[in-house]
């Protein structure tokens, strides 16, 4: 655990070249539900947030506003300095830079794992097939599945398939990682290998935003925690304060029905 | 005297008339109804609306009127001289597009909303999405429906023959004209059609059966 905190300030010391995704004042609404409201959020370059909350705050929908799978109604968002565009190619690029792990995986039902992790790189990005193939296979080996990689889907556990989702991602080489809830849908078993791969990952500098209920892994590898509670932006804070000494009443209420199991 | 034996030549020409419309009319229906999903489920509006629009308008017309549009009226307006056998196929391919559009439509949306939105997430543009993940995992659901869209084109083809294409349906006009008794005849149409009806929904079940394999 030491390990994990020595390279955490070693980013905090570093100078952040920047800020990578900027949300300001960002609302949306699904009919009279005002699940997004005056949503502002900066994430620096290498930094680790974690968004947690009860279900139905909002937070997996500010997940997927940050590469517009879900439109906001007004605000602002950035990633990278540049306003997410509409609809459209440019929109399809910026999102080979956002790389996004979903609760139900989603792999790609009818292609093997190689070509899972493939297919992003050859279709999107233009690689030539033989480099995108080693690629691939160096980040199954990464993840721990390579030996799965000709096998469909259907064939793996949960565990395994959410290992590739994020191999997936990894494959576009993308600024910034989005996880909504990734662990939810797995069986307790099989829990912890998706999050050692992403600790990892943290470990490594990637940028990540992670909305989970493992508040473990939100004490372990985030740089900060955001809690969300009736589409707010509730709380802020370092995984530390936050968890020993909450600000807010909702905050404390909901940490104090998690945590006494 | 037999109907079949004294008049074969007759008989073949029509049975392949009806084949070759039948072959030409599912290319165009095929071909056009994947676009016509495609424009549907699409999110540029106009295209979104040009597709309903033609679904709407094809799909509610009697055959029978869009043929003698197509047969009196196109070729006033667009092309002049174009032969009866190609109306007779624009005509009866543009009708069973409308179909094959719906039907394609009902299998993009039995492929779970998620693999669109990983497509799109790795950075995929639409037309990749449905190209290259969504259409390949519809088509399972497709294949059994639109096996029956082909039966009914193939059936559909008779109403050419009243256009002055040679097909199997008019030969029955032909014979019963010479005298010969119409039960017989009936027969035999009917067999010919069988032919060409079992042999599409044969490839379809082989078809089938050849996806399952693949998952």
């Amino acid at each position: 655990m030491s390990g994990v905190s020595v390279a955490k300030d070693a980013e905090d010391a570093a100078p952040a070249s920047g800020d990578l995704v900027v949300l300001s004042n960002v609302n949306k609404h699904f009919g009279a539900l005002h699940v997004l409201q005056d949503i502002d959020l900066t994430i620096a370059r290498g930094e680790v947030v974690v968004v947690i909350g009860p279900s139905g705050s909002g937070k997996s929908t500010l997940c997927r506003t940050i590469n517009r799978l879900e439109t906001i109604d007004s605000g602002a968002i950035t990633i990278d300095g540049k306003p997410l565009p509409q609809e459209g190619r440019e929109l399809a690029r910026l999102r080979a830079d956002v790389g996004m792990v979903f609760q139900s995986f989603n792999l790609f039902a009818h292609k093997t794992v190689l070509e899972n992790v493939m297919l992003g790189q050859t279709k999107v990005r233009r690689t030539e097939k033989k480099q995108a193939e080693a690629k691939a296979r160096a980040l199954l080996d990464r993840v721990g599945v390579g030996t799965q990689a000709d096998k469909y889907p259907a064939q793996l556990s949960g565990g395994q398939q959410q290992r590739v989702a994020i191999a997936r991602a990894l494959a576009m080489d993308p600024k910034v990682m989005l996880f909504d809830e990734p662990t939810s849908a797995l069986d307790p078993e099989m829990i912890n290998e998706v999050l050692e791969v992403m600790q990892q990952l943290a470990r490594d500098g990637m940028t990540m935003i992670v909305v989970t209920h493992e508040m473990g892994f939100a004490r372990s590898a985030a740089n900060r925690v955001v809690f969300m509670a009736d589409g707010k932006i509730v709380e802020e804070a370092t995984p530390d304060q936050f968890f020993s000494n909450p600000r807010s009443d909702r905050a404390k209420d909901f940490l104090s029905k998690i945590l006494h199991h | 005297m037999n109907v079949l034996l004294d008049n074969f030549s007759e008989f073949r020409d029509g049975f392949i008339g009806t084949v070759e419309i039948t072959a030409v009319s599912s290319v165009i229906a095929l071909v056009l109804g994947l676009l016509l999903a495609g424009f549907r489920v699409s999110p540029v509006p106009p295209l979104r609306f040009f597709g309903t629009a033609w679904v709407t308008l094809l799909r509610n017309t009697p055959l029978t009127l869009l043929f003698l549009v197509f047969y009196f009226v196109v070729p006033e307006i667009f092309f002049p001289g174009m032969s009866s056998f190609l109306l007779g196929s624009l005509a009866l391919g543009f009708y069973t597009a409308s179909f094959v559009c719906e039907t394609v439509r009902s299998g993009i949306n039995t492929v779970p909303l998620g693999q669109a939105e990983a497509a799109r997430s790795i950075g995929m543009t639409f037309t990749q999405t449905l190209r290259l993940i969504v259409l390949p995992q519809a088509t399972r659901t497709v294949i059994p429906p639109l096996s029956s869209i082909f039966i009914a084109l193939t059936k559909n083809s008779a109403i050419a023959g009243a256009f002055s294409v040679t097909e199997l349906f008019g030969w029955q006009k032909l014979m019963s004209d010479q005298g010969y008794d119409i039960v017989p005849v009936f027969v035999w149409v009917a067999l010919g059609y069988l032919v060409v009806t079992f042999a599409i929904s044969g490839a379809f079940r082989l078809l089938e059966s050849r996806m399952e394999v693949a998952r």
